[in-house]
């Protein structure tokens, strides 16, 4: 789950990281206005989505009085930010910066723990900087068994070139940082640019976190923060009903269990001629429900034309699928497009015979994977010839 | 013969609930010795379903019943726990189904089970073997299944499987059966960003098994693991013959294909795509399909060959 940057620094705040003056959210420019007005003092206006690059989409600005704090939140609000539409500004006073670092925290799967990044050239793309001058780059990986200590903070940060008067806040924010990171449960907290202010103060100017998903039922509080941005309507939902959705941009939809055999099916439906309209993955232990709101989430996308339902039984049992099918089909009322269902593994010869019994019109029961991956392609074709879903 | 688990496997499964009953009692009728069950409150007791004892803790089912392997089927949130839990009490395999466990968990879990060395490796020598979380399990067919790939698809057999993703596994197992051709063990290794086990902790068991003939891998889009497994392979056993398959080649970039590393990062330095993978693999000699049943049509080749 990826949090706003005003989210993130409430966060922060929650684990003793300086960063800015407490802002206030505004979803319109009246509000800004206003709030610039009540913080009396120069303010930043800033388009809180879920993406980087916002200050060179202009969704960046600073403002010396309100009537300019308006004028910005108009600019902003509407804005769309590589497809992320701006609903809302965050308004806080602004930090006069004189140097800027770069600090993250983020989870390596490939050293099995955490590792921070560190840098004395901040306000730029991380990549950039790895990229051009590694050598101002500090990378460290960090034992999450062994607690973040002062000293241990301090010498990465002097590894990454830090020196002189900026030392000792920076060590603190890191070792609150660090202890935030492993309470919260994060993936990532990323400050870029870490600041020292003109009056000699190391704080986080942005925040960028994202929480482990997983780990949510320990955050209640994170779990309730609205992070919907301009997602796909589809995503959002499939989100909701703990699916893994993601939109393309085909003509069959798909439906699996298991990441990989959704993956493969893609594959399969592309290398028979078609197109996937989607990738989702029904999961583990997926019962008649789950099977059903997968369903009523693909053939919501108008794009699809056919669907191919992929189940290789382990957790997931043929009988609960094919239930699942039919309850999902009997739900949605009268269905155009038609289903491939293909079932093999655990009480799949149950589930095929379900589906054979029921002689439903919109479902075509299939056996093998390549075969069916072919059949929903033509009756994808089929059906966008004859124009019958339209 | 086959690699970690053989007739001798005894079976402790941690978390008796209703999917945990529902595959131990799949697991025992495939013929494994499931020896015993854990329960926080129910130890003491027998579990009717299967028969066995159940113990509080898994020292218990170590100590009475001779456990060596364990089965983990306990919700995400005493998952980290119970793995722990088996290891301190010298389970030598150690299975996870378990999915959603919250990633600094596993980090922790990792970093206790293997010690970080000076040099920057883990020590794996001596420690127990985890598998998953958010596998399928482990088959060696004929002899034990642990976890949930559905046994009756497949047969004892000179070929060594080992896979992130579980269905998709089943999938190219069920292939290679059509034509005749068995298994020695089935290892379904999880698509969790920190896993027990990855490909380079299994495949140099088969190199290293008699029983296992030939290898088949299935990795996915997403970091470049495939390619140092190519490597491993070229160097340590390129007389074996070794065939993958890498799904997503339709993957868009930048979008995460459900596990967590499936991911083609946009502006990454490359060999993240499928395409990438191929042919980085094929360079080392090692056959790639482009589905799983062409995957498995190589792999009779080779070995009809």
């Amino acid at each position: 789950m990826d949090l706003l940057e005003h989210q993130g620094k409430d966060l922060f705040r929650r684990y003793g990281v300086p960063t800015t003056p407490q802002g206030k959210v505004a979803t319109a420019p009246a509000e800004a206005e206003a709030q610039a007005a009540e913080f009396g003092v120069p303010v930043m206006v800033k388009a809180q989505v879920l993406t980087g690059g916002r200050g060179k989409a202009g969704g960046v600005r600073y403002c010396a009085d309100p009537a300019a704090a308006r004028a910005a939140a108009e600019a902003i609000l509407g804005l769309d930010i590589k497809g992320h539409v701006v609903r809302q500004v965050l308004v806080e006073p602004a930090s006069d910066i004189a140097v800027e670092y770069y600090l993250s925290l983020l989870h390596d799967r490939v050293s099995k723990g955490y590792k921070v990044i560190f840098s004395t050239e901040g306000g730029i793309e991380i990549e950039t900087v790895n990229r051009e001058t590694p050598e101002k780059v500090a990378k460290v990986d960090l034992d999450p068994t062994v607690p973040l200590d002062a000293d241990r903070a301090r010498s990465i940060l002097e590894q990454g070139g830090l020196a002189g008067e900026d030392l000792d806040g920076a060590t603190d924010l890191l070792v609150k940082l660090y202890a935030g990171f492993v309470d919260a449960d994060a993936t990532l907290f990323e400050v870029n640019p870490l600041i020292r202010t003109t009056d000699g103060r190391v704080i986080a100017l942005d925040a960028k976190v994202s929480i482990d998903g997983n780990a949510l039922f320990r955050h209640p509080d994170i779990a309730a923060l609205d992070d919907t941005d301009a997602d796909d309507g589809l995503e959002a939902r499939a989100q909701e009903a703990g699916l893994q959705y993601v939109k393309l941009d085909g003509e069959v939809g798909v439906i699996g269990n298991g990441a990989g055999l959704v993956m493969a099916t893609l594959d399969v439906v592309s290398q028979a001629g078609g197109r996937a309209a989607n990738f989702l993955d029904v999961g583990g232990g997926a019962d008649a429900d789950r099977m059903a709101e997968a369903l009523s989430l693909v053939l919501s996308d108008p794009q699809v034309r056919s669907v191919l339902v992929n189940i290789f039984g382990g957790i997931t049992r043929g009988d609960e699928v094919a239930r699942g099918v039919l309850g999902a089909l009997d739900r949605l009322g009268s269905v155009s497009q038609r289903l491939v269902v293909r079932l093999d593994g655990t009480n799949a010869e149950e589930g095929r015979a379900i589906l054979t019994e029921a002689a439903h019109p919109s479902v075509v029961p299939a056996a093998q994977m390549l075969a069916a991956a072919q059949q929903a392609v033509e009756l994808a074709r089929a059906s966008t010839t004859s124009g019958s879903t339209s | 013969m086959s690699i970690l688990l053989d007739a001798d496997t005894r079976l402790v499964v941690q978390g008796i609930g209703s999917q945990g009953t529902f595959h131990a009692k799949r697991n025992q009728a495939y013929g494994t010795q499931v020896v015993a069950g854990t329960h926080p409150k129910r130890g003491g007791t027998t579990w009717e379903e299967l028969g066995v004892p159940v113990f509080t803790t898994a020292a218990e089912a170590v100590a009475e019943q001779g456990a060596n392997t364990s089965m983990i089927m306990v919700p995400a949130p005493f998952a980290a726990d119970a793995i722990l839990e088996a290891a301190d009490a010298g389970i030598a395999t150690i299975v996870c189904i378990t999915e959603g466990i919250p990633v600094h968990d596993m980090a922790r879990v990792y970093n206790t089970l293997y010690p970080r060395q000076a040099d920057g490796t883990f020590l794996k020598e001596g420690r127990p073997v985890l598998v998953g979380p958010n596998c399928p399990g482990i088959i060696s067919p004929g002899a034990a299944n642990v976890g949930i790939i559905p046994g009756e698809i497949t047969s004892p057999g000179n070929v060594g499987l080992v896979s992130r993703s579980g269905t998709l596994t089943y999938q190219i197992m069920y292939e290679l059966a059509q034509a005749g051709i068995g298994i020695s063990t089935c290892v379904g290794i999880g698509g969790d960003p920190i896993i027990g086990s990855d490909f380079l902790d299994i495949i140099p068991r088969f190199a290293a098994d008699p029983a296992t003939e030939a290898i088949v891998f299935v990795g996915e889009i997403g970091g470049t693991e495939e390619q140092r497994v190519g490597r491993w392979i070229a160097d340590n056993a390129a007389d074996t013959p070794v065939v993958a398959y890498v799904a997503g080649f339709t993957a868009p970039p930048g979008r995460q294909m459900g596990h967590a590393g499936a991911i083609v990062r946009e502006g990454s330095e490359g060999g993240e795509t499928a395409a990438d993978k191929k042919t980085a693999l094929e360079a080392m000699g090692i056959a790639v399909g482009t589905n799983p049943t062409e995957t498995a049509e190589l792999m009779i080749a080779r070995l009809r060959g």
